[in-house]
């Protein structure tokens, strides 16, 4: 099949403003990945072209990107599902909310500003047991967080927010998924703290249950339950 | 244009495991950097997946002797006993030590840290597998990456995310820094430091098929190369057997922990006929060539060069039950346990492994070869052990060497903690009784020039095609199944390539703002230098052991090769010597390998 690629395009030191790039590229197999098609657009037509990524499976979280107007990771993307025919157009602009570098490229900065705001980090409630071993957790309260501990940090969540578009201050989605990680982990001991920090006026009341992180996310996690989740410990306690 | 020089007692470069272990401990004692090509969290550690052996022995007897004498065997007798001594002994402290950061490892009923069955690790009295591998669903390198990142955090580490390091910079044969390039503005920078920790990682992309990263390009091992400095055990390259087919995405080992299995064409378990004990949980060398065989034999399925990897339960329950096994598997603990590898699954090939079997074949993998360390981390400059003052590597890129001949499933994460971690102790040590050394004039000349040439380069050839016939010809002929012939005919294909990018290169971005056309061509420099090395130790090490395996030289030679390889790049030459003999410290005899 055929596959013309529509990219926005901006390079700081040439452009005073985005433009959009076509690119067509033939012989691809349905099954092929957006991530190597840009690659083939790279390498083959234009070594300009400029994008971040690495592991290529969806587990590293540097390529996210918005496909067909969707948050995606373009490695995790078949072309197969964006159209059906012998030519499909597919467009792929860099995410929103985060000022662009260069083509594809953001600037992340800001997204780990809010990450590393909520402590993203364990603060034991207790010390280690005095035998040395391991700390004791049944697998039931293991599973109680399990679900947040997937995120990568690619930010297909809080780029997809439309709150976070309108207020860049707003924590967003993946930082209040870091926090549930912790909050709902019975050895951590720094809930309390966490929950302060996310019941600020930039923390998770800016969130509008719009529903939009859910869907983006790449690791099929519930992040709007894990919001509502933090709102509710927020009234009631964990 | 001057370069920005920072100063610090110690540099980390690289932020997967082993580098964030050695920055969390240099930290705690001096003021320490770590330099990153990548944001820390999308380092190749988190796709790690089925676990990291220590012998805590949750759910059976186990002992550090056992995983001693495993890591042992499963190096083919190359490993260092004494570096294989302290990889066991130290895993028990530095697995709890990362629950104690608050690693969410999976739980027994008890709620300890729950173990797995994993390629090679067994019981040596009974001989059966046991249950080694701590494991946090099939996503326990993503785990150990976001806990140790976490704790950098916690700890206000300072971290240089997205600086690629592009040259080491030596007084004398004393290092006193790294020169590293800012993607973001295309500036270069100069750490002064007194220790360096190198942790960059393998270079699984000098192959065509590989479950590496794209920026997995032998940074370190090139630019040490061309300092003059060896590298170690170069020709033993790991293909893990189980990659997805025609991706090379990685399918754990634990699948098979788990129970799944390997078949044929004809719907047979063959790794009963080449491992009759432990059958599918053979060393992951032994697995490969079977595969291979089988594919050689026709066996491969509708005669395509891949074989099948059967997870789905009543398969597990059948074979389970021949083995008068009283466990039994559903559906639902194959989704608890394995949830990446059915999404892989799901994603890629549209195959539900719940209810198909999935089509693999082997991919590259591991380097078991890299930088010469000690068992304190410290860099070799000679193969009698002289070491570069102030200069350290850990993980992948070093080779201490634990993996010997071929490394055993879950112990690259045990690996990149343990040794990790003694390289931060040793640079806290070494940094307070050392004073800075002086940098030398320019530091950033030579590589300032490089860079230079690279992004006016107007030749012909487009670094993606040099990239593709390297990564063919080192497939092809220095894969697997090694013979003199495909290895003369590699080493010369490789300076072939190396001269067209030395005088024909071309690129298209001649910017300076987040070039990444430019990075890749010097990527690709770096794998090339490697691929050269590496194909250069594997035509001179006339025996087959481990991971290397020759078809003129079937046989394991302990007269001749119970010694380590090391390598110098000279020009288009390689410089080799097989004098370092092995550390037979613990007294494990090599002996036949059967599984």
């Amino acid at each position: 099949m055929k596959v013309t690629f529509r990219i926005r395009r901006f390079n700081p030191e040439k452009d005073s403003k985005p433009w959009w790039g076509e690119y067509t590229l033939d012989n691809v197999d349905p099954i092929d990945r957006v991530l190597e098609l840009l690659h083939r657009v790279k390498w083959e037509q234009d070594g300009t072209l400029t994008l971040r990524r690495s592991c290529a499976h969806g587990v590293c979280g540097s390529d996210a990107m918005r496909i067909n107007g969707v948050n995606r990771l373009a490695c995790k993307m078949l072309v197969k599902t964006l159209g059906a025919g012998d030519h499909i157009k597919v467009q792929v602009e860099p995410i929103l909310g985060l000022p662009v570098i260069k083509d594809l490229v953001v600037d992340m900065e800001p997204f780990f500003d809010h990450y590393r705001a909520v402590m993203p980090y364990f603060m034991p409630k207790e010390h280690v047991p005095a035998d040395g071993r391991e700390r004791l957790q049944s697998p039931a309260d293991r599973e109680r967080f399990d679900d947040t501990t997937k995120c990568i940090l690619c930010a297909c969540c809080t780029t997809s927010c439309p709150s976070f578009w309108a207020n860049g201050k707003y924590v967003g989605p993946a930082a209040i998924v870091q926090a549930h990680r912790f909050i709902f982990d019975t050895r951590d001991g720094a809930a309390a703290q966490r929950l302060n920090i996310l019941a600020e006026p930039d923390g998770v009341w800016r969130c509008r249950t719009i529903f939009n992180c859910t869907p983006a996310c790449p690791r099929e996690i519930e992040v709007t339950r894990a919001i509502g989740e933090v709102k509710l410990a927020i009234q009631r306690g964990v | 244009m001057a370069a920005k020089v920072h100063q610090f007692d110690a540099v980390v470069v690289g932020a997967g495991g082993a580098g964030l272990m050695a920055a969390l401990y240099a930290s705690r004692g001096v003021r320490t950097a770590v330099i990153s090509k990548l944001y820390p969290t999308r380092s190749h550690t988190g796709t790690a997946q089925g676990g990291i052996g220590a012998a805590l022995g949750n759910l059976e007897e186990d002992r550090w002797e056992w995983h001693a004498y495993d890591t042992v065997k499963g190096g083919d007798f190359l490993s260092d006993q004494n570096a294989a001594g302290v990889l066991a002994r130290d895993a028990i402290e530095a697995v709890i030590e990362l629950e104690h950061m608050g690693l969410p490892f999976d739980r027994t009923d008890d709620g300890r840290i729950s173990q797995r069955r994993f390629g090679g690790h067994t019981n040596n009295e009974t001989k059966k597998p046991v249950r080694r591998a701590c494991h946090s669903a099939d996503r326990t390198g993503h785990m150990i990456l976001q806990t140790l990142y976490q704790n950098c955090i916690k700890e206000k580490v300072t971290f240089f995310d997205e600086f690629q390091v592009v040259d080491i910079i030596m007084n004398g044969n004393v290092a006193c820094g790294v020169v590293a390039y800012e993607i973001d503005t295309g500036e270069l920078h100069v750490f002064h430091a007194k220790a360096i920790c190198f942790a960059t990682g393998g270079w699984g992309r000098c192959w065509q098929t590989t479950s590496n990263a794209h920026s997995l390009t032998g940074d370190g091992p090139a630019i040490f190369l061309r300092h003059g400095l060896p590298m170690e055990d170069m020709e033993f390259y790991q293909f893990h057997p189980t990659g997805i087919y025609g991706m090379g995405i990685l399918i754990t080992e634990g699948v098979r922990g788990e129970g799944g299995v390997l078949l044929n064409s004809k719907g047979e378990r063959f790794m009963e006929r080449y491992a009759p004990t432990i059958k599918d949980l053979a060393s992951r060398d032994v697995v490969s060539r079977s595969i291979y065989l089988e594919i050689r034999d026709g066996r491969g399925i509708n005669g395509k060069p891949y074989v099948h990897l059967d997870v789905r339960p009543e398969t597990v329950n059948r074979y389970l039950a021949e083995a008068g096994e009283s466990r039994r598997i559903d559906a639902a603990y194959i989704e608890s346990k394995l949830p990446d590898i059915l999404d892989f699954c799901r994603t890629y090939l549209g195959v539900d492994p719940v209810k198909e079997p999935m089509p693999i074949a082997p991919t590259a993998h591991y380097a078991m070869g890299g930088i010469p360390t000690n068992i304190d981390s410290e860099v070799l400059s000679t193969p009698d052990g002289n070491v570069v003052p102030g200069m350290y590597a850990a993980g992948e890129v070093a080779c201490v060497s634990v993996h010997g001949a071929n490394r055993l499933g879950t112990n690259s994460l045990t690996d990149l903690v343990v040794f990790g971690r003694r390289a931060g102790m040793r640079m806290i040590e070494y940094c307070k009784n050392t004073n800075f050394t002086p940098l030398p004039d320019e530091p950033d000349g030579s590589v300032r020039r490089e860079i230079e040439r690279i992004r006016n380069a107007n030749g012909k050839a487009k670094p993606h095609e040099i990239r593709a016939e390297l990564q063919k010809v080192m497939m092809d002929n220095v894969g697997v199944f090694r013979s003199e012939e495909m290895m003369s005919e590699a080493v010369e294909k490789v300076r072939e390539l190396k001269h067209s990018f030395e005088t024909d290169l071309k690129i298209d971005d001649r910017g300076t703002r987040f070039n990444t056309d430019l990075l890749e061509a010097w990527e690709l420099g770096a794998l090339i230098d490697v691929a050269l090395v590496t194909a250069k130790c594997a035509l001179e090490r006339k025996e087959s052991r481990g991971a290397h395996s020759r078809v003129d030289f079937p046989d394991r030679d302990d007269v001749n090769y119970l010694v380590h390889s090391f390598a110098w790049l000279e020009g288009n030459d390689v410089k080799t010597d097989f004098s370092r003999k092995v550390d037979l410290s613990l007294e494990i005899a090599p002996t036949e390998r059967v599984y």
